[in-house]
């Protein structure tokens, strides 16, 4: 029975996420320049990372899909970019709030981790319109993956290229590692496992949704008989079609 | 169910149970007995055909060239009255000669598989017993091939109508740039080619995921050519730009070349 651990999942990220909102409001120290706005950054940067992993892991998901034809592995891979595209605008929105606040400009071309994250946003949000031009759901599934992987491999070589240009005003709290005193790094820490905590239970939610309205679908399908294709017919979408038996534990 | 398959298949394996179902790969390559594949052309012996119908048909049809040429010497004359100066140079120039041909790739790539997937020939591909990643390999190299012609049409036409004349010089050293640009540019074409051809909207999906995918080219040529471009210019292109491009173009020919097969299998 899919969607078994979904209780787990949910509990551990409230306790966690609470965990992490406590140490930020009141463990962590203020930072020296920026005071209580630097707080931003353990809400923003853990978003940043964990959707450009998220979109990495939809392109190895891409892989196991046309490794196996599977489609299971395509939705999950589809779940995982569109998760992912959702927090890296949060983290576009959240750090778009820190600018103004820290810089005095909601964006600047300037600087290139804004402009490498923004390049592979907009990258990733025609994800979803290709997926919905192709109407053949094979077909869709393996262009989708194609694309996918060829998106994956880009995300580290931007940010290669990108960084290569030379302004650096966006700070670089993960390359040292001394940068950041001990609270602030394990209150960073643990915002990052809650972020991470917090996809991958979204993650589960939207596939079990998935698969139980597909097995909704397959038993209107047979309640209704020889009717049944044109009550339980799909309209046109950008998700993967999942084909139920319409028995339970599916 | 056996009746129907190829004479091919070797007369040892036992044909499939009528109620047994075939084994879904998606595959449209060899029956999975292991039967053997009719003897075809190499792989560069299949390049060169496709490659010489490319350049036939594009010589006798003059569908992409002129429209590209065309578009880039006019986006060239727009920019000198929206600008409004005499001359650019620098960081201006660099970029407004790389946007320009890009836009200009855009047209090509647009229009590299639209006739065979429209007519027929992509299926007339799919049938023959060549290896399918010859087909990837030839409209690069088309593309590529297009793609130089622009520039020796566009490159000058640039000089003549917005770089002063005393940057002339920093033409032939334009040349490494190009080439490396070129092929980034003609691997991620294709492949966002073949991806866009048979979609609903694939003129509008064309250009959308290509242009993503070909900001790290603009940066890298840009940046190496804007030094080339400037007065009193210290040097050559910045050689980390150059080696940026060729990493880029390396890691984007492999992955075009190992995920091509899968967008043909139709």
């Amino acid at each position: 029975m899919y969607g078994r651990h979904l209780r787990a999942l949910s509990l551990a990220t409230v306790a966690l996420m609470t965990a992490a909102l406590a140490l930020v409001f009141f463990y962590a120290p203020l930072e020296a320049e920026e005071g209580f706005l630097q707080k931003i950054f353990y809400v923003h940067v853990p978003l940043a990372i964990v959707s450009l992993c998220g979109f990495v892991a939809g392109g190895v998901m891409a892989i196991a899909y046309l490794r196996t034809r599977d489609a299971r592995w395509d939705m999950r891979s589809y779940v995982a970019i569109h998760m992912s595209l959702i927090f890296a605008l949060g983290a576009l929105i959240c750090g778009s709030i820190w600018a103004r606040g820290s810089w005095g400009h909601w964006w600047v071309w300037s600087e290139p981790t804004l402009v490498s994250f923004l390049i592979i946003f907009l990258l990733y949000a025609t994800y979803q319109p290709l997926r919905f031009a192709i109407e053949d759901p094979e077909r869709q599934a393996r262009y989708a993956s194609v694309f996918a992987i060829t998106a994956g491999a880009f995300v580290p070589l931007n940010f290669l290229a990108v960084r290569m240009s030379t302004a650096y005003l966006h700070p670089r709290v993960l390359g040292s590692a001394s940068n950041l005193p001990a609270p602030m790094a394990l209150t960073f820490l643990v915002s990052l496992l809650a972020i991470a905590l917090l996809w991958t239970t979204l993650c589960s939610y939207e596939l079990t949704a998935k698969r139980a309205r597909a097995q909704l679908r397959a038993l209107r399908r047979e309640l209704a008989g020889e009717d049944g294709a044109r009550v339980a017919r799909r309209p046109r979408s950008a998700a993967p079609a999942i084909v139920a038996t319409g028995q339970r534990g599916a | 169910m056996s009746q129907a398959a190829p004479s091919i298949q070797p007369a040892a394996e036992r044909p499939l149970a009528p109620g047994a179902a075939a084994p879904a790969t998606g595959d449209a390559g060899p029956p999975p007995g292991g039967a053997t594949r009719p003897h075809g052309p190499g792989l560069a012996t299949t390049i060169a055909a496709v490659l010489r119908k490319e350049l036939l048909v594009e010589l006798r049809t003059l569908e992409s060239l002129p429209g590209m040429s065309l578009f880039a010497v006019t986006t060239f004359v727009v920019f000198h009255f929206a600008l409004n100066r005499g001359s650019v140079d620098g960081d201006l120039a660099a970029g407004i000669l790389w946007v320009t041909l890009l836009f200009a790739a855009m047209l090509g790539v647009n229009r590299l598989f639209v006739a065979d997937a429209d007519q027929g020939g992509l299926d007339a591909f799919l049938l023959a017993p060549v290896d399918r990643s010859a087909l990837l390999v030839a409209k690069a190299l088309a593309l590529l091939a297009y793609l130089a012609v622009l520039e020796l049409v566009a490159v000058p036409a640039f000089a003549l109508l917005l770089l002063g004349p005393s940057l002339w010089h920093a033409m032939p050293a334009l040349l490494a740039v190009l080439a490396l640009a070129d092929l980034g540019v003609a691997a991620i074409g294709t492949l966002v080619a073949a991806l866009a051809v048979r979609t609903r909207a694939r003129d509008l999906l064309g250009p959308l995921l290509a242009l993503p995918l070909l900001i790290p080219v603009v940066i890298g040529a840009a940046r190496a050519s804007a030094p080339l471009l400037s007065f009193g210019h210290g040097g050559g292109p910045g050689a980390r730009w150059l080696a940026l491009l060729a990493l880029y173009d390396l890691v984007f020919g492999l992955i075009a070349y190992a995920v091509f097969d899968f967008l043909l299998e139709d």
